[in-house]
């Protein structure tokens, strides 16, 4: 009977070891391994259903104002159920601030991403293959946009635009476009002179589909990478903004916001302050996480390191 | 070498031409009258408009603006700030000290943990210690740092005090001139008992803040470049000569290791400068950083624009000396091009 059993699962288990896993599959096995990622992953997703369901579990609106509940403790220092992680100086529930801050912070995360990535691909593959003027005046505005220093140059342009949460996306997906144009430019240089691209130009493939789908694809994996690890900056970056009071303006619930709001209240009412950096770093520490088990993952050169 | 020198420093001059255009527009598009923006008073009357329009040079033709400016700033006229009606570049060079000893010691503070650090755990890779420094180091670059002082502010300072809340120097207990602008070197020529203590008790937290997160990114990168390095050939031929394992890190590894990470050190000013901004508005730290952010809440725009101009070319001189003598130490780069 056992020897049955040995035969016929062989060839099912061969056939398994012989048949070629999916890019996606290879990809998915060597991030599950990774036990950071794997954290990193579960926290990010966390905050994204928690941002995207923010209407339902938030106890209370971030906004409506409990004037018989001012600086309430939270329930862990005496407080009530009521406000679980107490309310801020306003009077405002402190849980529900951090979730639909988690949805601002994220949207902000997200759209500079989403915006620098797609501008610097572009740009990066023009300097790379349009010739030498193009490449001259964007890699000279790209080292302009480097020299001054994020925040600086973020706080010029509030200056001009004003303070608000849309500025605040402007002025950090500047700041943030060159790291995309300088990687597009400086990978897609390097496949250039690879044989598969004079192939393909032999065979006559037009310029733009030479960039888009050729050329592209095989500069993605640091691209992906680095879009990651752009979210968490530009969390960071937009928070500080809002910590200084040139983000979004209140009572828009933004993280950094939130914290400067209630810098008076440090003494006596310590956790109004800690918990919005608190949960700040938790997110760009997840983000983090899952971006170094994206290029783990990605680049096998890494992996085994 | 000096052909590489000056090739670099003509790369400088398109960048800083774009710099100056862009502070030159950058006034410009702010919403508002000009002469309002740069006088700073509302509602004034047509003659005095028509006199600040004359004086300003408003009315000249736009280009002839711009040369105007360039030529100004080329004779280093940053303009004249609103609220203080100092020279912005003497106020610059009167705040630059203060955001150059913070920025000192939070380097200081960064290489001379992350260096040893990120080696100790290239070495022992995979190791408890390995693990546990990667965990902080990723804690550390992840820091929001203006959250991170003001915890430090809560326990170090508010419940333990032990540091100072904020500023430089105790103007109770002490009072100084401060010639060179450096806290610590006119502390120790005042010949006040306790100074040098008081001013470095003041400078120690800002400087671990700031530190934070050029510390998180120095281990790292020491660890991998250490990595690196500790596969190569002649680290193990060293190993094989018999030489003694920590001549073999401390000499052989860890001095080519250490090639890229001066590279970063360098590199990351500009990043330093940034998170200056926030630093010293957590600590009321009289620098740059503090006094960008007050220019800007008080619509002080020419102030701004000099300050944006100043901070961007300390920057842009600071990266062509590290590309510079990088260029120096490694001679592939100087050739390479």
């Amino acid at each position: 009977m056992g020897a049955d059993v040995t035969i016929a699962v062989t060839p099912d288990e061969s056939r398994r070891v012989l048949a070629e896993p999916s890019p996606l599959a290879a990809f998915w096995s060597a991030f599950r391994e990774n036990r950071g990622a794997m954290i990193g992953l579960t926290i990010v997703t966390i905050v994204v259903l928690a941002a995207v369901f923010a209407d339902f579990l938030a106890p209370h609106s971030p906004i409506e104002q409990f004037r018989d509940a001012v600086r309430a403790k939270p329930v862990w220092d005496g407080g009530t159920w009521r406000f679980p992680f107490g309310t801020d100086g306003e009077g405002r529930d402190m849980l529900s601030i951090l979730i639909y801050g988690g949805r601002v912070s994220l949207f902000i995360g997200v759209s500079v991403m989403s915006v620098s990535f797609v501008v610097g691909v572009m740009l990066g593959l023009v300097a790379a293959m349009a010739g030498t003027i193009a490449d001259v005046a964007i890699t000279r505005v790209m080292d302009l946009i480097m020299a001054v220093p994020s925040l600086v140059l973020a706080i010029l342009v509030v200056a001009i635009l004003g303070p608000s949460l849309t500025n605040t996306i402007v002025a950090v997906t500047i700041v943030y476009t060159p790291r995309y144009v300088r990687l597009v430019r400086a990978s897609a240089l390097g496949e250039l002179s690879k044989d598969y691209v004079t192939a393909a130009r032999t065979a006559g493939v037009g310029p733009l589909r030479l960039a888009l789908s050729t050329i592209l694809p095989n500069c993605l994996a640091p691209l992906i990478v680095q879009a990651a690890l752009g979210v968490s900056d530009a969390i960071l970056e937009a928070a500080g903004l809002g910590f200084l009071g040139l983000g979004a303006q209140p009572p828009t619930p933004e993280w950094g916001a939130a914290l400067a709001d209630s810098r008076e209240f440090i003494r006596s009412d310590p956790w109004i302050v800690a918990l919005p950096g608190l949960a700040i770093l938790i997110t760009v520490v997840a983000i983090n996480l899952t971006g170094d088990g994206l290029r783990d993952a990605l680049d096998p050169k890494m992996r085994r390191s | 070498m000096l052909i590489y020198f000056f090739r670099r420093l003509a790369l400088t001059i398109p960048t800083f031409v774009a710099l100056m255009f862009v502070t030159f527009a950058a006034i410009r598009l702010v919403p508002g009258d000009p002469v309002e923006v740069r006088v700073g008073e509302h509602g004034i009357s047509p003659e005095r408009l028509a006199f600040f329009r004359h004086q300003l040079g408003l009315d000249q033709p736009l280009w002839k603006q711009f040369l105007d400016y360039c030529w100004q700033i080329l004779h280093g006229d940053f303009g004249v700030s609103l609220s203080t009606q100092a020279k912005v570049l003497t106020e610059f060079f009167t705040l630059f000290p203060a955001t150059i000893e913070l920025t000192f010691f939070a380097m200081m503070f960064a290489v001379l943990i992350g260096v040893p650090a990120g080696a100790a755990a290239a070495v022992n890779r995979g190791g408890i210690f390995d693990q546990v420094l990667m965990s902080i180091s990723l804690f550390g670059y992840s820091m929001p740092i203006f959250w991170w002082g003001l915890m430090l502010i809560m326990f170090v300072s508010v419940q333990l005090g032990w540091t100072p809340v904020s500023g430089r120097v105790d103007l109770i207990n002490y009072y100084y001139d401060t010639p060179t602008g450096f806290m610590l070197i006119d502390a120790a020529l005042s010949d006040q008992p306790g100074a040098v203590w008081d001013a470095l008790h003041h400078l120690i937290l800002p400087a671990i803040v700031l530190g934070t997160v050029p510390l998180g990114v120095i281990a790292r990168m020491t660890r991998s470049s250490m990595l690196e390095v500790l596969s190569e050939d002649y680290v193990r031929t060293a190993r094989a000569k018999g030489l003694s394992p920590f001549r073999v890190i401390g000499l052989h590894a860890l001095r080519n290791a250490l090639l890229p990470v001066v590279t970063v050190i360098g590199l990351s000013v500009s990043s330093l400068l940034a998170g200056a901004v926030l630093t010293e508005t957590i600590f009321s730290w009289p620098g740059i950083g503090h006094w960008l952010i007050d220019s800007i809440n008080r619509r002080d725009y020419p102030a701004l624009q000099g300050g944006v101009m100043l901070v961007s070319t300390v920057v842009i001189l600071v990266n062509l000396f590290v590309d510079v003598f990088y260029g120096a130490i490694n001679p592939r780069i100087r050739h390479g091009r």
